[in-house]
């Protein structure tokens, strides 16, 4: 059997279906996975995200071991409260896992990891910290939900205790407040507004009833790969692993090679790939006819020839989606193939869609 | 639960068959299919005329989540498929046993129908699936 969240037994009320998701028992849906990706463009919907790994990094020199740890750079956060993506990288510059770190105060921080890499992603964590002297502890004693939507921050606020929900109003993008031993984000994975709540796995099921009683919607881990997608996020094990590096993932952005000084796991690699040039990419595709696009179908321009690496239907869009590698001069039109059939589609640059709107032409 | 017709014959691949009288049967998928495949988004339907045999892959339907071969139930000729699926897939999860019918078959062999499992049968496979 796997490993049960605090949330299960209303997981199971509510009749969703569970699945097994890294060794987490999880909902992959509950009704409809297309009603409740709407509920989160629309309005509000809630995800039970705590198969997802909590790891507080805590000690002295915890700045200076995240900074060797990370490719993007936590000396970029100038107040606490703060928050970054990034790659967690190997010395090959290969995606070890993409985390996000909070700053809590400049030596202590916490990051939120990928279900399925966490046991990898805290023994390379540990191993590097203990020449910081830095503390890398999991919680597993905290739950997390994700209530994402244009409504949703409005709706979870009253369900939010007295002492984060004041703080956690105000926050801007990108930043977190913490208190009575929960922490609010601003951040999300689904391409609209919202809140995670890091919270004592204790209190998960009062504050996800207040949820649903304040009409968010319970969403499944089917609905957030939809959302993510056409927001145009990358998933890891699919759109990135230890294979490649984050400059062949549309991630170059996270990779902080500023201040060059810096020494960080992975850098030289990287500046060794950026000077004899980035060889793929990875670009979105809309499929023009019908269809659904797949990881792992091929694709092809005539000249050059690539890979899906995510697709789907796009709920929104009301068409087929999906994120391809493929080599640097790729053309902006290209053939999938499906099931031995060359399907047109059109290469563009994601995300799909953003805050409930469309975003390709 | 699952609704499973009792005038209805199945495949234990989770298809429906109606025996239209006529020497033609209408396929579906079952509603316990439909349910496990979750929305359905896409349905790539058989060509007309061309003969199958029992278990070959001839339909396609794809749901957000994965793309699943819909079987031939009984050797035949394919003699008519669902056009209203190309614009509405979802009309086999909203009534998988009535409009969200797939594809008609001509039988070669009419007697070969009595082998397909009846409800109880079928419903024997689902609790086992369980």
């Amino acid at each position: 059997m796997g490993h049960r969240t605090a949330l299960h037994g209303r997981h199971r009320e509510a009749g969703a279906r569970l699945v097994d998701f890294a060794g987490w028992e999880m909902p992959i849906q509950y009704r409809s996975q297309i009603e409740e990706h709407h509920a989160v463009r629309r309005a509000a919907g809630a995800f039970d995200v705590s198969h997802m790994g909590v790891v507080d990094i805590e000690g002295e020199r915890a700045t200076d071991c995240l900074r060797y740890l990370l490719a993007n750079d936590v000396g970029r956060l100038e107040a606490d409260g703060r928050a970054l993506y990034t790659c967690l990288l190997n010395e090959q510059g290969g995606v070890l896992d993409d985390l996000i770190v909070y700053r809590r105060d400049p030596q202590r921080y916490r990051t939120v990891v990928n279900a399925a890499t966490r046991e990898k992603d805290l023994a390379w964590m540990r191993r590097h910290a203990e020449a910081f002297g830095v503390s890398v502890r999991y919680r597993d004693d905290l739950a997390m939900i994700a209530v994402q939507g244009p409504e949703a921050r409005e709706r979870a606020g009253p369900a939010l205790p007295m002492a984060v929900a004041e703080p956690a109003a105000a926050l801007r993008p990108f930043t977190a407040a913490e208190g009575g031993g929960w922490f609010v984000s601003r951040t999300g994975y689904t391409g609209e507004d919202g809140y995670e709540v890091i919270l004592p796995a204790d209190d998960a099921v009062a504050f996800w009833d207040a949820l649903m009683s304040a009409g968010v919607a319970p969403c499944g881990l089917g609905a957030r790969d939809t959302l993510r997608l056409e927001a145009g996020l990358n998933l890891y094990g699919q759109d990135m692993d230890e294979t490649v590096t984050p400059l062949e993932s549309n991630l170059g952005w996270t990779v902080a090679f500023e201040p060059a000084e810096r020494d960080f796991i992975g850098r030289d690699a990287l500046e060794r790939q950026r000077e004899a040039g980035v060889a793929r990419k990875l670009v979105g595709l809309v499929l023009e006819g019908r269809g659904v696009l797949r990881a792992h179908q091929t694709v092809s321009d005539g000249e050059h020839a690539g890979e899906l690496t995510s697709g789907s239907f796009a709920p929104t869009l009301g068409q087929s989606i999906g994120l391809a590698r493929v080599p640097q001069g790729f053309g902006e039109r290209c053939e999938v193939s499906i099931r031995g059939r060359a399907l047109p589609a059109r290469v563009v640059r994601p995300p799909f869609v953003r805050h409930g709107r469309p975003r390709i032409g | 639960m699952s609704e499973v017709p009792s005038e209805l014959r199945y495949t234990r691949t989770h298809e429906w068959v109606r025996d239209e009288g006529d020497g033609t049967v209408t396929v579906g998928i079952t509603d316990h299919a439909q349910s496990s495949l979750g929305d359905l988004v896409f349905v790539e339907l058989p060509e007309g005329g061309g003969m199958l045999e029992a278990g070959a892959a001839c339909a396609v339907v794809e749901s957000v989540k994965a793309a699943s071969d819909i079987y031939a139930p009984l050797d035949g000729e394919m003699v008519g498929a669902n056009e209203r699926l190309a614009d509405e897939p979802e009309l086999i999860n909203s009534d998988p046993y009535g409009e969200g019918w797939i594809f008609r078959l001509r039988v070669s062999d009419e007697g070969a129908l009595d082998e397909l499992l009846d409800a109880d049968g079928y419903q024997e496979v689902l609790e086992a699936e369980e």
